[in-house]
């Protein structure tokens, strides 16, 4: 069973035009999206901003409520809780955030950041607060002196090791990570990410990982799913998806990622034109206006997600090898009509 | 970029900017406290040429990068060093001969097009001033060319762009206006500071060919300041690695990538992850960077160095020449003539000399 379950997932804002907010307008973070995360793996979300990445993560971590669509934890709806069902669900879903400057509380010291979510959602003694504390930092890898010292004591990949240990706290099922390497510089970045696999492999926790670096969200993840104007243009196993994309926008998009060696030669593909304006996207595919291969019934015709060679893809030209597949495996694709 | 893989490598004639043993230092207001942001850098870049400043942050590529367009804070000196661009030491020149250095002869791009874009004029006004102000054309003129300008940095319809104000457009589009402003006097030299950090993955791909496309129109010399080896690899032909105000590695992109010769560089390469072997574990570097103001005696990088001997810690290693273009601030590339001749204690000398 998968730990979290999204299954056509929407979080629409309204928006006023003009200072008088006479006209009105819907912007459409996120539209009708699935996912599922499996215990103990990452799930990787890319795309650029406006995308819905950063959306989905507050739908996932309860911050937003979703306008339609179902998250499913443990097999039950989060809609369905009750106030302790709910209670449970925030201490299983953690976060850590892109800056460390700006997550922690530069008043207070590292032990009491650290034992603030055990202080509200436990009743543990001051000495088993202490003692959890200590652990948590041991297991990110800083030394138990660093429990009395303040944020500022810190350099930025020491404070984003104080945000997973506060994360960490009470032992989740899923952290939702946000940009957590983008503030750091490349030799603190390889620590962190390292450090993130550890402790997922020592504590099965899951990640919910967004970045614009794809590298590292190749890196870090099991399953990617890409997006583009809050719908799931393709979703797949994170190796196959970043060796060979099969969207024109993944294709675009990992194109347009920087080569990790100057004799690395690939043909690049360059978008013209920029994402469009959410509250007026575009008719048909989404994508269909900076599309390189865009047919006549791009601008008409929504694609829907279906599956191809063991991958997910929203795009006509896969219109026939989608059909012959999904007919003959009879899997039930998840995508609202 | 006209000899195609090594460039720089047999370059005849002289350097368009050649910077010799520059040091720029921050001094407390009590004269107690000294960061040595920028020491003993040497650097020469040719016209066409595309330099690449990779380090981290607080690694002095930024206070270089100021120091060449003489715009450093009070608190910043030129210590030592001469930066001769295009034959004239620009650290012997008055601030108002800067000014006609500035913006005409060399251009900078920053990082936050919004920080360099006054949100009070349009588009039209800002990217036409320095034409007024440099070769004083006329408010027409300027107008005219700012046209032009936003045509030739491909933002759609700049007859009416040009009438805009900064909040009116996008991320992508005002920092290809900056862009715009860098090129309108067809300077010799254009530096950017991270010009892509703040733009999405397809518009920043976007950004970086226009750059290569203005640079092979004009026949600029480019010189990218990032932190990001990726930019370096698409986009550079000679490198130079910062760490803690030095310049530890130089050359050719190419045969740096192949082949680093500084541990640093080498660390480096092997922390970012990469789509094909995204199994593999990341190597990172232990440690933080030194504070600059307390800097250890020996090479800075030996504390987090996993291939430090004893002698790394004593004395920083001079500039090694390992092969042709390329220069190393490391003791492993000292020539073996050299090792065991001499004590430490005079390498010390040696250094100061250099």
């Amino acid at each position: 069973m998968p730990l979290l379950e999204a299954t056509a997932l929407s979080k629409y804002f309204q928006a006023r035009r003009g200072i008088f907010g006479g006209e009105r307008g819907t912007v459409r973070a996120v539209d009708g999206i699935s996912f599922v995360i499996e215990p103990g793996q990452t799930l990787g979300v890319v795309g650029e901003s406006g995308c819905g990445k950063t959306t989905t993560a507050k739908l996932v971590l309860g911050l937003e409520e979703p306008t339609g669509g179902t998250i499913r934890f443990d097999g039950r709806d989060l809609r369905r809780l009750d106030a302790a069902g709910r209670r449970n669900y925030r201490k299983s879903v953690q976060a850590v955030f892109q800056d460390p400057y700006a997550s922690l509380n530069p008043r207070m010291r590292i032990s009491a950041i650290i034992a603030e979510p055990l202080i509200t959602h436990e009743k543990l003694s001051a000495a088993a607060v202490r003692e959890r504390v200590l652990e948590l930092l041991d297991l990110v890898g800083l030394p138990a002196r660093a429990a009395d010292l303040f944020p500022h004591e810190f350099s930025g990949g020491q404070r984003q090791r104080i945000a997973i240990a506060r994360a960490l706290a009470l032992s989740p099922k899923l952290i939702v990570l946000d940009e957590p390497v983008s503030a750091l510089d490349v030799s603190i970045r390889a620590q962190i990410l390292n450090l993130l696999r550890d402790l997922q492999a020592r504590l099965g926790v899951s990640y919910l990982f967004i970045a614009h670096d794809l590298a590292a969200v190749a890196h870090m993840s099991h399953q990617i799913v890409v997006m583009y104007l809050g719908k799931i243009v393709e979703s797949g196993e994170a190796k196959q998806l970043a060796r060979a994309p099969k969207h024109p926008y993944t294709e675009a998009l990992f194109s347009a990622a920087l080569p990790s060696h100057p004799d690395e030669r690939r043909d690049e593909i360059i978008l013209s034109g920029e994402v469009p304006s959410p509250l007026n996207p575009p008719s048909g595919c989404r994508f269909h206006p900076r599309c390189p291969q865009a047919m006549p019934r791009c601008g008409d015709e929504e694609p829907t997600l279906a599956a191809v060679e063991e991958r997910v893809v929203a795009c006509h030209l896969f219109d026939a090898a989608a059909a012959t597949l999904t007919a003959a495996r009879l899997e039930p694709v998840a995508q609202p009509g | 970029m006209q000899d195609n893989g090594m460039p720089g490598i047999g370059k005849t004639g002289a350097p368009l900017l050649d910077i010799q043993n520059l040091s720029t230092h921050y001094v407390s207001s009590q004269g107690t406290r000294v960061v040595r942001a920028v020491d003993d850098v040497s650097l020469r870049i040719h016209a066409g040429e595309t330099l690449g400043i990779v380090g981290e942050s607080g690694s002095g590529k930024s206070t270089l990068a100021l120091t060449i367009m003489r715009v450093l804070p009070p608190a910043a000196r030129i210590v030592s060093g001469r930066m001769l661009f295009e034959g004239e030491d620009l650290v012997q020149k008055s601030d108002a001969e800067m000014q006609h250095v500035r913006g005409k002869r060399i251009a900078m791009i920053l990082q936050d097009p919004m920080a360099s874009l006054n949100p009070l004029f349009t588009i039209g006004n800002q990217v036409g001033e320095p034409l007024r102000v440099h070769e004083g054309a006329s408010r027409a003129s300027a107008w005219d060319r700012a046209r032009q300008l936003l045509k030739s940095v491909r933002i759609p319809s700049p007859e009416t762009r040009v009438t805009q104000y900064p909040h009116e457009m996008s991320g992508g589009m005002r920092q290809r206006i900056v862009g715009a402003i860098g090129i309108s006097c067809e300077p010799r030299l254009l530096i950017a500071d991270e010009p892509t950090t703040s733009l999405d993955l397809t518009i920043q791909a976007q950004y970086l060919n226009l750059l290569r496309d203005l640079q092979r129109a004009h026949g600029l010399a480019l010189i990218f300041i990032t932190h990001n080896l990726g930019i370096v690899a698409k986009m550079c032909d000679q490198l130079a690695v910062m760490y803690a105000g030095r310049v530890v590695e130089s050359g050719p992109v190419s045969r740096i990538f192949n082949a680093p010769s500084h541990p640093y560089t080498e660390a480096l390469l092997n922390a970012i992850p990469r789509m094909s072997d995204s199994d593999q574990r990341l190597t990172a570097i232990d440690g933080q960077p030194p504070d600059l103001a307390a800097m250890p005696p020996g090479c800075a990088f030996a504390p987090r160095c996993v291939r430090a001997v004893a002698e790394c810690l004593e004395a920083p290693p001079p500039e090694f020449f390992p092969e042709e273009g390329r220069t190393t601030r490391c003791w492993l590339s000292e020539p073996v003539g050299m090792s065991g001749a001499t004590a430490p204690a005079e390498r010390r000398v040696a250094t100061g000399a250099a």
